[in-house]
């Protein structure tokens, strides 16, 4: 594997601390006045989800960590693990529940679901930032009023809850951004 | 993807302030009758300081020759004050200088610097003349002076000048996890300042009589409770650190000697060695007259007048679009 020295440090590099993959969320040059250079980083730890911040000196290296970001299909769910193809290679990977997180309620089978793997096994899955969803449960429409505001929850057909606008219907699809895991509008 | 690669990285809006900004300093020091000068960029001699490292560019005398490497100027402070020792007066400069591998959010590798000298002036004369240049730009800051060693006490409870290597480490790894060794107590010393003490200074904060082994240039004396310290200050804006200034050294003796020391410091580290500046010393031998000096990065004044976070915005074309 490659070594990172610490004046290569940039915001998404992989490398391996204390045993675990991790990726660097904000790099920050630090240099004090007539002092030597740190690189300040914010780091996740990729298996735990842990986020922490660590000071390098200039000339310290760390090892890079095989990890990449892989467009995957997802398949179905077994109740145990969570399976997604390459739809190039048509290879099969299984996700466990630490490395699906929040993400399974955002799990719509065939959508492309962005899977990162270390050493080849998925650690995480990110859903697309969008995904259309269907309504299987909500209080019933109130008709006429799409333009005040008022929410109700509403459940999805991967079993999430979002709050809706009143005049949203069950049977109805809609549009659900995952980073705010937010209403945005009907599909 | 590279489409807006050509756009400058600041708003016009923030270069008619920066043109602006350029206008009122040169106003600011004509009207004290400081001489503006404007020292080359390129040198044979590169800067001493261990943790600057200069950029080297390759002089031919014609283009297919053999060439020879000289360093563009980290600041003008050589020459400057090689100028001193000629008779120049007070005298001021606004232009270029270049530093190796420092980008980040508030560095930039070439940076516009803002140095004067002001002969008979203490160090206390000039934080004066410094705070008003920067009140002109930035009105209503709060102002303090502390010294090192009390802004250490107050925000830490350590005496950097008394706390042992052990001590100081202690201090660091208590809320900063740094997993590296280092044996030069300076270097935890600066990890306590940058990590831990920058972001407590609120408003306008100069901070004064460092420890002697962060002098620099700048000359050393006993404090009232007989600890040896420098006459050095370093001005911070709300965190930010702006200027740099020294009582100046004038001995040819003790700055040939630094000079030395910071080769030797280059060769224990493994960094590169550069032809020292020896035509400083030779300067100090004719004599540079007493006086003080400082240099403010132009670039962050402006971030601070503009109130924005990185230095891109406040310079036509950030390192990435040069």
């Amino acid at each position: 594997m490659a070594n990172y020295s610490a004046n290569q440090f940039k915001n998404g590099l992989k490398v391996m601390l204390d045993g675990d993959p991790c990726s660097m969320l904000d790099v920050e040059f630090v240099k004090p006045g007539k002092g030597q250079a740190f690189t300040r980083v914010k780091m996740r730890n990729l298996i735990t989800g842990r986020v922490w911040e660590r000071t390098f000196k200039s000339n310290e290296s760390i090892e890079s960590a095989d990890v990449m970001d892989t467009d995957m299909e997802y398949l179905y769910s077994d109740g145990e693990m969570w399976h997604f193809m390459d739809t190039s290679t048509f290879e099969q990977v299984a996700a466990d529940q630490n490395a699906i997180g929040d993400a399974a309620k955002w799990l719509k089978e065939q959508d492309k679901i962005m899977v990162t793997l270390w050493n080849g096994n998925p650690i995480a899955v990110t859903p697309p930032n969008f995904v259309e969803l269907e309504v299987v449960e909500t209080d019933p429409g109130v008709k006429g009023d799409t333009a005040q505001g008022g929410s109700k929850p509403a459940t999805l057909s991967t079993g999430a809850i979002v709050r809706v606008p009143l005049f949203i219907e069950v049977g109805e699809k809609l549009r659900i951004d995952t980073r705010s895991g937010e209403y945005v509008s009907r599909a | 993807m590279f489409s807006n690669e050509w756009q400058p990285t600041a708003s016009l809006a923030n270069l008619r302030q920066r043109a602006e900004l350029l206008k009122s300093i040169r106003h600011f020091f004509e009207s004290r009758s400081v001489m503006e000068v404007d020292t080359q960029i390129l040198s044979h001699c590169a800067v001493s300081d261990p943790f600057i490292d200069s950029l080297s560019v390759e002089y031919r005398p014609h283009p297919n020759a053999e060439g020879q490497f000289l360093h563009l100027q980290t600041s003008p402070e050589y020459a400057m004050k090689r100028l001193l020792a000629a008779g120049s007066g007070d005298i001021y400069q606004l232009g270029k200088v270049f530093r190796n591998g420092e980008v980040g959010r508030r560095h930039n590798p070439e940076f516009t610097m803002l140095e004067w000298y002001r002969l008979g002036f203490s160090l206390h004369d000039l934080m004066d003349e410094v705070e008003l240049l920067v009140s002109e730009q930035i009105p209503g800051l709060a102002w303090r002076r502390v010294a090192y060693r009390d802004l250490f006490l107050e925000v830490l409870g350590v005496d950097p000048f008394l706390a042992s290597l052990a001590e100081l480490q202690d201090a660091c790894r208590q809320t900063i996890e740094a997993e590296f060794d280092d044996e030069d107590r300076d270097t935890w010393l600066n990890l306590l300042m940058s990590h831990l003490i920058e972001p407590q200074l609120c408003g306008a904060v100069f901070v004064h009589s460092y420890p002697p082994s962060q002098a620099a240039l700048a000359c050393v004396h006993p404090d009232p409770s007989g600890n040896m310290v420098s006459e050095r200050f370093e001005l911070y804006l709300d965190g930010l650190e702006l200027a740099n200034g020294y009582h100046e050294l004038v001995n040819p003796q003790e700055q040939a000697s630094r000079l030395s020391a910071d080769q030797q410091q280059r060769a224990a580290l493994g960094l590169p060695q550069r032809p020292l500046e020896r035509r400083l010393v030779k300067a100090l031998e004719h004599g540079l007259p007493e006086c003080s000096g400082v240099a403010l990065g132009v670039d962050r004044l402006l971030m601070r007048k503009l109130n924005v976070e990185s230095i891109a915005e406040v310079i036509p074309f950030g390192f990435e679009r040069v």
